[in-house]
């Protein structure tokens, strides 16, 4: 099916176009956005299903691959998908159309724009995921900037021009670096062709200064310890559907970028600097566990959580082995499902409280016992439980950087007995105990749309959870592919090194 | 001495535009001396005379033709030169009808004023040797000082034109200086006998400082650092239209004739006015990016970011490579179109008959009038660099030059400082859609300006669409400067 791709990837554009055209100032404008919006979505899903039906997995390379002139020069307009990137287009696709349903109310003000900026987002981060040029994915991955800081500075809490802003400035500064890269590479190689580019093998000292530039880009986005600062509060301000999204696809393209470029294509300086990487990931798993314990805002003790657990995500993916590598990547599929899940879950008490402090909740089970129970479902998969996804990429990493430092693995183990720590006292403070705020005595337990949003995610947590197989049969090549094209290039190396 | 009637014949069609312009400006101020009310027919009647020279242009043969003893020069990058600068100098003649309107200021000198600078870039973009770069600046620079000063009831718009001229004249005064010193350590004013002096020769102490010279004053046509002094105060102080009309013409002729200069007479001294660029260079880029946080007034908010952005486009100079100047004239087009876009925002700002200048003045626009200050925001955004908008490709391609030529400290340079800058475009997109409104602006955009400003949009959205005739037309433009 050529031609798939680019339909999955430009279809919420034609929704764009109907809203521009279609939608009418005033009540009956909006819900015609809101309805369009959640059809384009949803088609998007569909089409992003039958691209998984279509993949075959057996097969390495890329697949559904279109290829056309666009800049001149060798900036063509070339996408696909592989193993590694296919699950992400379908979790972005996923996650979208939960995104709309979760602010079908929430959102009163601006709700076109609203659902503008959530279309024009779509495109380009399912832009990022299938870019198989390096030009293509600059854009797309920088371009996400514009709709990100709207939601956030428009939709947005009440510090909400300082996050953005914090938001915008600390992304751009990481990615122009790494534009500086893309343009060295670019000259270098002759090529900004990701399938080339993963073939050519760059000078060594070159690498160590193109994995530097590509790490300061991804590490703000993934984020990294020291610099994550920005996603604190990016969260906290950002309305429910933006943390969602936030958490649950933007992070995971600085994690995705490591996997495509930085791996592959400077493998001597992945090896080189895999002690500061594994460093700083233990540093994220541990500081900011011990950071998100002491947190008095739900929101940004879930934000916290999430460095802790992108801090997996680094770990096993600089192990350089299968299981890490695996765990990564199912790490961040499932961390998707999760914190999208968690924020959500936050969304709902905000929505009938307007607040976000644990200290104004409490005995909720009492009036909520829906919400108590799939709040419980994500609070045990945000702390790993076995049998739900969140246990299958943290094994996965551990085993993964067991292997490769034994200290590291160790270390990075006490991170799970804190996210416990953190999740378990959350959901005490929250759920647990009495009814006591007069505030709370009225609160409603979930409505049925609520459940709508939520249950797809339940589902998919606990079903990955049991049976991650689908996920391992569509990501093994790609993920097997990769790791013979680092040891390859490692071996060749070092042949080079012997005289 | 006979006069070759042939070879005068060939040298007046081979600069047919200029003719045609000149002659089109002479007898619309006849028609404006002697019907003094029809000043709307002037402008449009200028608008069509720049649109006929564009075509005269446009239509010329391809290939390189030499004039008048080799002093002016016709060649594709002539050609791209001046038809944006036409079309730059057109534009702006269209956005100011409404504003001379409001403003009481309409006279028919304007859009001649407008057209007499549009022939005096015209000719420096042609110019082949230092007295017509000479004669063509001053027509260029005498007309801007009386525009800049056109509002003459207007304090502030007397003294922007009294500062531009006292500079503009000292500057003008550095420049003859420079060419003369040049004059006299090479024996010749052509473009062609300066390169096989340098060529034979190498740079002596005299050209050198020659050199200087004329770089100081071509640096501060383009309001370089550290001759942008007077930017700023001209910018804020000069009608809005007139601001608008310098960000959008002048620059681009000025800094055609930088690359002329540089890459032609000069192309064997690259070691030297490497140098002088790249110091210029950085010395814009940041400049631009703090000077600017401080501004309220937008106007002096696009003065410092004009500086900078003439700073990014003065990387691809430094780069020295066919492929840098490709860049800048990509960036030139890109930056053109994006401010002309910006300053028809400015234009709309208008409260109680009166056009008001600050920043805050834009609040909330987003919810007063959505679709303005969505392509403002746009316009923004691309000024900032974030792709797939236009500004990313114009800053891709000198940034990708000067990489190529292992520039890697200018470009992390130019990258930190646009990350720097990316804060003041984002404080007016802030103020507009973050902030609670103010009161609304008099009226809605006039039909025109509202065409102005989708235009611009339009492109800088779509470029990336089908970007391959303008960076195809740049590189061939930017070939005809390395024979």
């Amino acid at each position: 099916m050529t031609g798939l791709l680019s339909l999955i990837t430009f279809f919420p554009l034609v929704a764009v176009a109907m809203i521009l055209v279609f939608a009418r100032e005033g009540a009956q404008g909006d819900q015609l956005a809101r309805q369009t919006t959640l059809f384009a979505t949803l088609v998007t899903f569909a089409l992003s299903l039958w691209a998984w039906a279509e993949f075959d997995p057996s097969k390495s390379g890329f697949q559904f691959v279109e290829d056309f002139a666009w800049f001149g020069g060798t900036i063509r307009y070339h996408i696909g998908v592989d193993g590694i990137s296919l699950p992400f287009v379908i979790l972005t696709a996923f996650l979208m159309p939960l995104c709309i349903l979760a602010s079908w109310t929430s959102i009163e003000t601006r709700v076109k724009e609203y659902m503008i900026a959530f279309l024009v987002l779509e495109t380009l981060m399912i832009g990022v995921f299938v870019s198989l040029d390096i030009v293509l994915f600059y854009l797309f991955f920088e371009g996400g900037l514009i709709p990100m800081f709207l939601i956030i500075g428009i939709w947005g809490g009440p510090r909400r021009v300082y996050a953005s802003f914090k938001f915008f400035l600390y992304t751009l500064l990481g990615s122009v670096l790494m534009l500086v890269a893309i343009m060295a590479m670019y000259i270098t190689a002759g090529t900004t062709d990701i399938v080339a580019l993963l073939a050519y093998e760059f000078p060594k000292d070159m690498q160590y200064l193109l994995f530097l530039a590509f790490l300061a880009s991804f590490a703000v986005k993934l984020p990294m310890w020291p610099v994550h600062t920005w996603l604190p509060d990016a969260h906290v301000e950002a309305p429910t559907a933006g943390s969602v999204i936030l958490a649950g696809i933007l992070l995971k393209m600085g994690g995705y970028g490591f996997l495509r470029f930085s791996l592959p294509m400077f493998p001597d300086a992945s090896v080189y600097f895999a002690p500061m990487m594994f460093a700083l990931s233990v540093i994220a798993i541990i500081y900011t566990s011990l950071v998100a314990l002491m947190q008095e805002d739900i929101k940004k003790l879930i934000a916290y959580s999430s460095v802790a657990h992108m801090g997996f995500v680094t770990m096993g993916m600089f192990a350089l082995n299968r299981q890490g590598v695996d765990g990564a990547v199912v790490q961040m599929i499932s961390h998707g499902f999760i914190s999208g899940a968690l924020f959500l879950c936050v969304g709902i008490i905000y929505d009938r409280m307007h607040t976000r402090e644990i200290k104004a909740y409490g005995g909720l089970v009492n009036r909520m016992p829906i919400y108590a129970a799939v709040f419980m479902v994500f609070t045990m998969a945000n702390v790993g439980l076995p049998g739900t996804s969140g246990f299958v990429g943290e094994f996965l990493t551990l085993v993964g950087a067991y292997k490769a430092n034994t200290t590291v693995a160790l270390l990075a183990t006490t991170g799970v007995i804190l996210s416990a720590a953190y999740a378990l006292w959350l959901y005490r403070r929250v759920v647990f105990g009495e009814l006591e705020k007069k505030s709370l005595a009225d609160i409603e337990d979930m409505n049925l749309r609520e459940i709508v949003v939520i249950v797809p995610l339940v589902v998919a947590t606990l079903f990955f959870g049991f049976y991650p197989k689908p996920i391992f049969d569509m990501t093994g090549t790609a993920v097997e592919a990769t790791l013979e094209n680092i040891n390859g290039k490692l071996k060749t190396a070092e042949v080079e090194a012997t005289p | 001495m006979t006069v070759d009637m042939a070879q005068f014949n060939a040298d007046l069609w081979a600069t047919i535009p200029e003719v045609a312009l000149a002659c089109g400006a002479m007898l619309l101020l006849m028609l404006g001396v002697f019907a003094e009310k029809r000043t709307t027919l002037v402008t449009w009647g200028c608008v069509a005379v720049l649109a006929i020279t564009a075509h005269l242009v446009a239509t010329s043969s391809d290939g390189t033709v030499l004039a008048f003893g080799s002093t002016v020069i016709v060649d594709p990058f002539a050609r791209f030169a001046k038809l944006l600068v036409l079309g730059g100098s057109a534009i702006a003649m269209l956005m100011s009808i409404d504003y001379l309107k409001d403003e009481k200021l309409t006279r028919f000198e304007y859009p001649l004023l407008v057209a007499l600078a549009t022939l005096g870039m015209l000719m420096m973009i042609s110019a082949n040797d230092l007295i017509v770069l000479y004669v063509g600046l001053e027509l260029q620079s005498l007309a801007l000082y009386v525009l800049a000063s056109f509002a003459r009831d207007n304090a502030r718009s007397t003294e922007a034109g009294l500062k531009y001229f006292v500079l503009g004249a000292l500057s003008s005064g550095m420049l003859l200086y420079g060419a003369s010193l040049v004059y006299g350590f090479s024996g010749t004013t052509t473009f062609a006998g300066i390169a096989q002096v340098i060529a034979q020769d190498g740079v002596g102490t005299g050209l050198m400082i020659g050199l200087v010279f004329v770089l100081a004053g071509l640096a501060f046509k383009v309001s370089a650092v550290p001759f942008h002094m007077w930017t700023p105060d001209v910018y804020e102080g000069s009608p809005t239209p007139v601001t608008a009309f310098f960000a959008a013409a002048p620059k681009i002729a000025a800094m055609a004739l930088f690359l002329r200069v540089v890459f032609g007479p000069f192309a064997g001294a690259e070691p030297q006015w490497m140098q002088i660029v790249i110091f210029l260079s950085i010395a814009s880029m940041i400049l631009g990016a703090l000077a600017a946080i401080g501004q309220s007034n937008i106007k002096r908010l696009m003065a410092y970011s004009s500086i900078g952005h003439m700073g990014y486009a003065l990387i691809g100079f430094a780069a020295g490579s066919q492929a840098g100047a490709q860049g800048v004239l990509i960036y030139l087009v890109i930056y053109m179109i994006t401010t002309v876009g910006t300053f028809v925002c400015i234009l709309l700002m208008r409260r109680d008959g009166k056009a008001v200048e600050n920043v805050e003045d834009l609040a909330g626009l987003s919810q007063r009038d959505p679709t303005t200050a969505y392509l403002l925001a746009i316009l923004m955004f691309s000024l900032i660099g974030i792709p797939p908008l236009a500004g990313f490709w114009g800053k891709w391609f000198v940034f990708l030059a000067a990489i190529e030529s292992k520039l890697y400290l200018l470009a992390i340079i130019g990258f930190v400082t646009s990350v720097i800058g990316a804060f003041y475009y984002l404080r007016v997109i802030k103020v507009m859609f973050f902030d609670k409104p103010a009161a609304p602006f008099e009226k809605p955009l006039g039909s025109v300006n509202a065409a102005v400003l989708a235009a611009s949009s339009a492109f800088v959205i779509f470029f990336v669409v089908v970007p391959a005739p303008l960076v195809e037309a740049a590189g061939v433009a930017a070939k005809s400067l390395f024979p």
